[in-house]
């Protein structure tokens, strides 16, 4: 794949992208269809189109506003751009890829503090049960975020339905699934 | 006859209702779902967004717990747990390197042979056949079938359905006897994994899906997703605030409308726990 970024002579962040997700970001030509179809881009400081303007640019101070948008962490992952790119480019798959360089350079932007708090309280209860603990993720998330009256009254009408497990489900082979988390840890820093 | 089962965590916690109405239809079809042991958590959009590695790997071992069950076809109702684990598939396919650090974090055999359907690829190979005959009380209501994102995109790997306007769970629904309405909302997202963190954003999107369903009439809205269910179902109040009024459509399971269509128990079915009542 590394010849394939020396013929397309992306250098800088979107070559980084093609190589590690084959998405060729200079296929865009901005027809803004990712933009008008995406369900947040209204939510976000710069739409779909755009990131994808910045790295064809290749200009470091544009690149490391793309590590510290908003947009990055706002994307559902809805595949909506992807559907409707003219040019199939996958922007999905390079958001989860422009994400965890987010992370592991320090660039993740605060406005996105509650999404990520909720991304590693999620992590964190499937690594020690290897399930998900709703009852578990609620609390390690309020305790990040501090947001302790969010939803308060949600939990006890879930309860009154059965929706909420007292005791979490635990799976016999806690140790593989933490083992899993361990190596796939060593080359990422959050 | 036995087919492998991958509840995943919502069908065990706040989606019960969904792993009840699977198992209830499997069973009036004599069809035994045998649960796939000790799996684990497919690591949602959390894993994906944090980790790539991870997010094959937790998949990819529920894969070999498959194998090595000797479960050669796996139901996954879940259409979020359902597109981690065909995406993994589909990664490990084609990079050879990619499957072998995987397998190697995950200590266990993997050859990727298991077949992954989604619920309405189960009921259309296994129910549809012979559904026609056993309605006994069809499900006699417009309805809006809507099926988010994760179950139709990316067409390029889950190769399901139409990824705009697609038309699976309208045929299904029609068996069943109810009157599936044309509606612009069918795979726009609702929020997904935004609920707890953003639940404005989920009351935006999820409301004007619900709004546009109420507009043409629907007496229900009909999923596949628990994320969907939950977003439209658990969070009406912020739905009902973005929408300026109180709308009461339920939100269905569509294994829930065919049970009902069945004649089978409502408890059976779970709709006794959903936040907005189910009066179809």
């Amino acid at each position: 794949m590394s010849s394939d970024t020396h013929h397309s002579g992306i250098a800088g962040l979107g070559g980084e992208v093609l190589e590690h997700t084959e998405v060729k970001v200079s296929h865009c030509y901005q027809c803004g269809k990712c933009s008008a179809g995406c369900p947040l881009s209204e939510e976000m400081d710069y739409p779909p189109s755009v990131i994808m303007r910045m790295l064809q640019t290749g200009k470091p101070d544009l690149e490391d506003k793309v590590l510290r948008s908003f947009s990055i962490w706002v994307c559902l992952t809805c595949e909506m751009c992807f559907a409707r790119c003219p040019m199939s480019i996958d922007i999905p798959k390079m958001m989860d890829f422009l994400r965890e360089k987010s992370i592991n350079e320090k660039k993740a932007n605060p406005k996105a503090k509650e999404i990520l708090a909720f991304h590693r309280s999620f992590l964190d209860s499937i690594r020690f049960t290897g399930r998900l603990y709703e009852i578990g993720l609620f609390v390690d998330y309020k305790t990040r975020t501090l947001k302790i009256l969010d939803d308060l009254a949600l939990a006890p009408k879930m309860m009154k339905r059965g929706k909420l497990n007292i005791i979490p489900e635990m799976i016999k082979d806690r140790s593989g699934v933490a083992a899993i988390f361990r190596k796939s840890n060593k080359k990422n820093k959050n | 006859m036995t087919l492998g089962f991958y509840p995943g965590c919502s069908l065990k916690g706040s989606s019960r209702e969904y792993a009840e109405s699977v198992l209830a239809v499997a069973k009036a079809f004599d069809i035994n779902m045998e649960e796939i042991n000790d799996w684990n958590c497919c690591g949602a959009t959390a894993a994906h967004n944090m980790n790539k590695e991870l997010s094959l790997a937790l998949p990819a071992r529920i894969l070999s717990l498959a194998e090595k069950q000797g479960l050669t076809e796996i139901v996954v109702p879940c259409a979020a747990c359902y597109s981690r684990l065909t995406v993994t598939k589909y990664e490990l396919s084609k990079d050879a390197a990619l499957k072998t650090v995987v397998t190697e974090a995950n200590g266990l055999e993997y050859t990727g042979l298991v077949s992954i359907l989604n619920i309405i690829q189960m009921l259309d190979k296994y129910i549809t056949p012979n559904l026609e005959g056993r309605v006994v009380k069809p499900f006699d209501h417009k309805v809006a079938c809507y099926y988010g994102c994760l179950l139709v995109r990316p067409h390029e790997i889950l190769k399901f359905d139409r990824e705009e306007d697609p038309q699976s769970m309208d045929v299904l629904m029609l068996k069943a006897g109810a009157t599936p309405i044309d509606w612009a909302f069918k795979t726009e997202c609702c929020g997904a994994g935004l609920s707890v963190s953003r639940t404005s954003s989920v009351g935006r999107l999820s409301g004007k899906i619900i709004g546009d369903a109420k507009d043409r009439g629907a007496e229900a809205v009909i999923v596949a997703c628990p994320m969907c269910q939950s977003n439209l179902d658990m969070r009406r109040d912020a739905i009902n605030s973005y929408l300026g009024e109180k709308v009461d459509i339920p939100v269905l399971y569509i294994t829930q409308a065919i049970g009902l269509a069945l004649g089978l128990d409502r408890k059976a079915l779970g709709l006794q726990r959903h936040f907005v009542k189910v009066s179809v």
